[in-house]
């Protein structure tokens, strides 16, 4: 049925981004084309994803390609969860511990994990971004707890 | 003629200052130095440099950002010849005949004509920029609301056009910037749009979080799908200079290449990709014996590295003049310039001359440098691709983050930033190219007050667009690309039903 999968859900997604915009949109005064209310521009843009989205999926029942693939979920999880905890725990711990968490999970998120290699990353990356952001450049960084 | 001498030594005089220099130096090697890395493109470095520009003056900060983009030029043949990985994308097409010639063990003349070449052309496209850039802008300071919007329609549906892949997913990609360049507050109205609530959106979603996100994150997520392998032809780097036979083999092609990056460059969509991959197959058509293409023919690197580095110095010329960015580079110098309190377009020239030119002299100087340093450091470059891939992303991802956060000081731009690379992740498994998406962006808000003052100075008569003569020209440009490409596709599109 269904000949062009990646085709179909990149439709789906950008047929829902679109239908999204639309319905938001709708809180907004919509104006006229001569003074165009803030809801104007978006909802022209949100029904031109709407067409271009249907169009898209439409088509990958004729068109024929390649299957979307395997999802490295691993990665994507625990690349994004390091920079997550990266934000989350610069403002209450400080630089080297947010390094510590970022450089850890990414690490986990990839092929080879040694402790070691891990542990002189860390170090090292640290000291880098010492010396390059917070004292090269000043800029304002907490770097230890507390 | 005698103006733009003046206005030359104007810009020597800014780009040879000590301070400048050193940061066309800092610029040009850094952009090397992920030119030559594979999985890091100029759009995340502008990215994760910008924070760093902050306390500059805007003269050298814009002349370290453009040296990356075309410093970037120069590393990605090294990678291409030495790993048969293109270093950056635009050095794909690098690696058929350069990675061929490395293991005839000729990696050195192939390294050689490749910087020689891109020397060369980044002198041309210097030129080009200085000749062409203050007509054009004279002309579009006659650009009222209507013109403007009509030139980025014209601008997006040529990048559409020429985008990798669908033109339908890359147009739909260009609505969907469009439309998260509007979240945040609404200048006209003062209305919070698409915030969900959230009081750091109301400035706007930061750019320099979704392009990180789309290009940085999403990009080592795909990256780490496989594990790396690489084998790289350190041995084989001996004599660098090419032989007379060489030269004599590769002149013409990099003439041509350079005609053909600049022309490319220049296009909404282009910048130095395009360049290189039409150089190519151009090399290949003019050659006595096309077999010899993909086994080492030197014409196959040299056209297309002098194409790439053209292209990359041409592609300022929209921005510079028109105030519309043709490719994702540049929509970051577009972003980078806004911070540094710069709005780009046809004012730029007049109201900074020392600004503009400053940035065109150091292409020149940049170039010089970039022929002069890299070829010696060749050693290093070689060294640092035997660096494994688990080692440099959390660099890359650390660097990112700090740079992201330094903005604004916002621990939510961090969290935004990784929003970016799922949905960055989610496209690249779609097969949706990100770039249109960032020209959109970019373009958005823009598009919006240019199409809201077009259509107020017409009593909300949307004929406006088809009666001015310029607009009409443009929609009408726009019109041409569309049938042309399209017209085709619905053919092959008709053909692969009526097999199916």
């Amino acid at each position: 049925m269904i000949r062009h999968p990646k085709d179909f859900f990149a439709g789906l997604v950008l047929l829902g981004f679109g239908a999204g915009a639309i319905v938001i949109a709708r809180g907004y005064p919509m104006g006229s084309a001569m003074r165009m209310g803030p809801g104007y521009f978006p909802t022209l843009l949100g029904g031109l994803l709407v067409l271009l989205g249907l169009a898209l999926a439409a088509r990958a029942f004729w068109l024929r390609g390649d299957p979307v693939g395997e999802w490295a979920f691993r990665p994507l999880l625990l690349v994004h969860g390091g920079v997550v905890a990266f934000a989350v725990l610069l403002r209450p711990l400080g630089l080297v511990v947010a390094t510590l968490a970022l450089v850890a999970l990414s690490r986990l998120g990839g092929w080879e994990f040694r402790a070691l290699e891990v542990a002189a990353l860390f170090l090292f990356l640290t000291a880098l971004a010492m010396g390059l952001f917070v004292y090269g450049l000043g800029l304002p960084f907490q770097v230890w707890p507390g | 003629m005698g103006h733009l001498a003046d206005n030359l030594v104007l810009g020597f005089r800014v780009a040879l200052g000590p301070l400048n220099l050193l940061y066309c130096l800092v610029g040009a090697v850094l952009g090397t130095l992920i030119g030559v890395l594979p999985g890091i493109g100029p759009v995340a470095t502008i990215a994760m440099l910008l924070p760093a520009t902050f306390k500059l003056p805007p003269v050298a900060a814009l002349i370290m950002l453009a040296g990356i983009y075309y410093g970037a030029q120069y590393g990605g043949s090294t990678t291409a010849i030495l790993v048969n990985v293109p270093g950056e994308s635009s050095s794909v097409v690098t690696c058929l005949d350069g990675y061929a010639m490395a293991r005839q063990g000729r990696a050195g003349p192939a390294l050689g004509i490749a910087a020689l070449g891109s020397f060369f052309a980044g002198c041309v496209a210097t030129l080009i920029l200085a000749l062409f850039a203050p007509p054009l802008a004279e002309l579009a300071l006659r650009f009222g609301p209507t013109e403007t919007f009509s030139l980025m329609v014209l601008g997006l549906v040529a990048a559409a056009v020429l985008a990798q892949g669908s033109l339908l997913k890359a147009a739909a990609m260009i609505f969907l910037g469009l439309l998260l360049g509007l979240v945040g507050t609404d200048v006209n109205s003062g209305a919070l749009r698409f915030a969900f609530g959230i009081p750091e959106l109301s400035d706007g979603i930061g750019f320099v979080a979704l392009a990180m996100g789309m290009f940085g994150f999403a990009e080592i997520v795909a990256n780490l799908e496989v594990r790396e392998k690489r084998e790289v032809f350190t041995d084989a780097v001996q004599a660098l200079l090419p032989t007379r036979a060489d030269l004599k083999a590769s002149w013409k092609a990099v003439l041509r290449g350079t005609g053909v990056g600049s022309l490319l460059g220049v296009l909404p969509g282009g910048g130095a990709i395009l360049g290189s991959f039409a150089s190519y197959s151009l090399e290949k058509r003019l050659a006595a014996d096309p077999s010899r293409f993909g086994k080492g023919a030197i014409e196959g690197v040299a056209g297309p590295e002098s194409a790439n580095n053209a292209g990359a110095q041409t592609s300022f010329i929209p921005l510079l003049t028109l105030g519309i960015p043709p490719n994702a580079v540049m929509a970051m110098m577009m972003g980078a310039m806004t911070i540094h309190g710069i709005t780009p377009g046809p004012l730029v020239i007049r109201q900074q001359p020392e600004l503009f030119w400053g940035v065109v002299a150091s292409m020149w100087v940049g170039n010089l440098l970039l022929v002069v340093l890299n070829l010696p450091l060749i050693g290093i470059w070689v060294r640092l691709l035997k660096v494994p891939y688990r080692l440099l992303y959390p660099a890359i991802l650390l660097f990112c983050c700090i740079g992201v956060y330094s903005v604004s000081n916002s621990t939510f731009d961090v969290v935004l930033t990784a929003a970016f690379g799922v949905l960055g992740y989610l496209f690249i498994k779609l097969q949706c190219e990100p770039a249109p998406l960032l020209l959109g962006f970019i373009l958005g808000p823009l598009m919006e007050e240019n199409l809201r003052r077009a259509l107020r100075l017409s009593r909300g008569d949307p004929s406006v667009f088809f009666t001015q003569p310029l607009s009409l020209a443009m929609l009408l440009g726009a019109a041409i690309l569309l049938v042309l490409i399209i017209v085709p596709a619905v053919r092959s599109t008709r053909s692969e039903a009526f097999r199916g």
